[in-house]
């Protein structure tokens, strides 16, 4: 690597300097847009004790789903999981923890932690269970909750299409979380599809730039699908 | 007779108006999109980071990175656009989206609701159910007025812990049409062949029965 050139080779690599007891931030919306071979070489690493922060756990098997069989993972911070056996098993024996946390909140904590603002407030939760224990300032006549925001030691990206200086393209619906996560992490990490030479993605479509991304690296992808619905043609 | 789905699912749909931005949750909201009426634009937004979903997609359409917040595989209407979670939750958060349809177990005279977690049961987690009663102003929540048991679902105030706090103001059961007002519900209209009395004694928050309280047309 030289200058902005952030490309990496292997997956060896594209890890390399993550320990247990970390935090690690991952992209993704149930098994759309996962970092899947990033995930896949944690669970190679064997590290322990991580806190994962992601929207979901993915399956059994699959996605996070897979670090869960090895018991690597100390916490979770997510708005639905248990789409997965092993980890309603491993939470109600009290091997795992989860913080629940709603969806646009677990957004906008990323988005935040990302953009060095430490907490904001938000009427989302307030009067629920999720809103024990948080200040309540009144803005306007309406109460809102004090929500701390999240930075990662890494975060784990999927991209389409990035360009060997870490500009970030995401395709479709696969964009959810990751553009966020990008931002939070103290190493970004994003595995992409396709990698081009600077100057072939038009800068103004670009999602992530590259500022925020520490590694790339083209990887094959499964893409499994949740629930495969379909009309007849 | 009770609503069937396809008719909360209609009855829902009448309060679509032309040029509405609308999120539908998972279940019976999703079958709103089914009758929404002819000549009538709405949008639906989809808070994966959608708006515009439109159908399911055939074989040759099907694309693992186009799914709705259902996980289901979806495709786009024409203007249809994609952006990420948090733009997504910035609509909502921020009051853009015109109308919201969502479930629930329990609806309080207080505007109280509660949707995602039953205390001793496996708790999977709200998704995004809190943002979208937090920061709609037009929500209509859909449900059974009473459990298989005969429980009412409608109460003085939720059993369960809550999802938002005084944010619901319309509810659609099987059985009625009920606005939240002042700290009761307003029977405003009645499903076919039910009667006011059975409404009642189905209802233990509140209930303010107007003088003529009309019967629904399918």
């Amino acid at each position: 690597m030289a200058g902005f050139d952030k490309v990496v080779n292997t997956y060896e690599e594209a890890m390399a300097g993550l320990e247990s007891g970390m935090t690690v931030i991952a992209g993704g919306f149930g098994l759309c847009g996962i970092p899947e071979n990033l995930i896949a070489r944690i669970k190679e690493m064997g590290v322990k004790d991580l806190t994962i922060v992601s929207n979901n756990c993915g399956v059994d098997g699959f996605g996070l789903g897979v670090l869960l069989e090895d018991r690597q993972v100390r916490k979770m911070v997510s708005s639905y999981v248990g789409e997965n056996a092993l980890f309603e098993k491993q939470l109600l024996a009290g091997e795992l923890e989860v913080e629940l946390t709603p969806q646009g909140t677990l957004a906008e904590k990323m988005r935040a932690g990302g953009a060095g603002i430490p907490a904001f407030f938000t009427a989302t939760g307030f009067g629920t269970p999720i809103a024990e224990g948080k200040e309540v300032r009144e803005f306007n006549g309406r109460p809102y909750i004090m929500e701390e925001s999240i930075t990662g030691d890494f975060a784990i990206v999927k991209g389409w299409k990035a360009d060997r200086y870490g500009n970030v393209m995401y395709r479709h619906t696969a964009q959810n979380f990751n553009p966020m996560a990008a931002t939070a992490g103290k190493i970004t990490v994003v595995e992409v599809e396709e990698i081009v030479e600077p100057g072939e993605l038009e800068p103004s479509q670009i999602h992530t730039p590259g500022i925020y991304v520490q590694r790339v690296i083209k990887g094959t992808f499964e893409k499994r699908i949740e629930q495969r619905t379909l009309r007849q043609a | 007779m009770a609503l069937s789905r396809e008719q909360i699912a209609m009855r829902v749909a009448r309060e679509l108006e032309d040029g509405f931005y609308v999120n539908l949750g998972i279940g019976i909201p999703t079958l709103v999109a089914n009758y929404v009426p002819e000549g009538m634009e709405v949008m639906l937004q989809s808070e994966n980071g959608l708006l515009g979903m439109g159908a399911f997609p055939t074989e040759e359409e099907l694309d693992a990175d186009m799914i709705n917040a259902g996980k289901q595989t979806v495709t786009t209407v024409k203007g249809a656009s994609i952006f990420s979670s948090a733009e997504s939750f910035a609509m909502i958060r921020g009051g853009h989206v015109d109308l919201t349809v969502l479930g629930a177990f329990e609806v309080d005279v207080h505007g109280n609701i509660a949707s995602w977690m039953i205390p001793g049961k496996l708790i999977k987690g709200m998704g995004g159910a809190m943002d979208l009663v937090a920061g709609a102003d037009n929500i209509i929540v859909t449900m059974t007025h009473a459990s298989k048991h005969g429980e009412s679902k409608l109460l003085p105030n939720c059993s369960l812990p809550l999802t938002g706090a005084g944010c619901i103001k319309k509810v659609l059961t099987d059985l009625a049409w009920l606005e939240i007002e002042d700290g009761a519900f307003i029977l405003r209209e009645r499903a076919p062949g039910v009667s006011v009395e059975e409404i009642v004694s189905k209802t233990a928050g509140k209930l303010i029965v107007p003088d003529h309280v009309p019967e629904m047309t399918f």
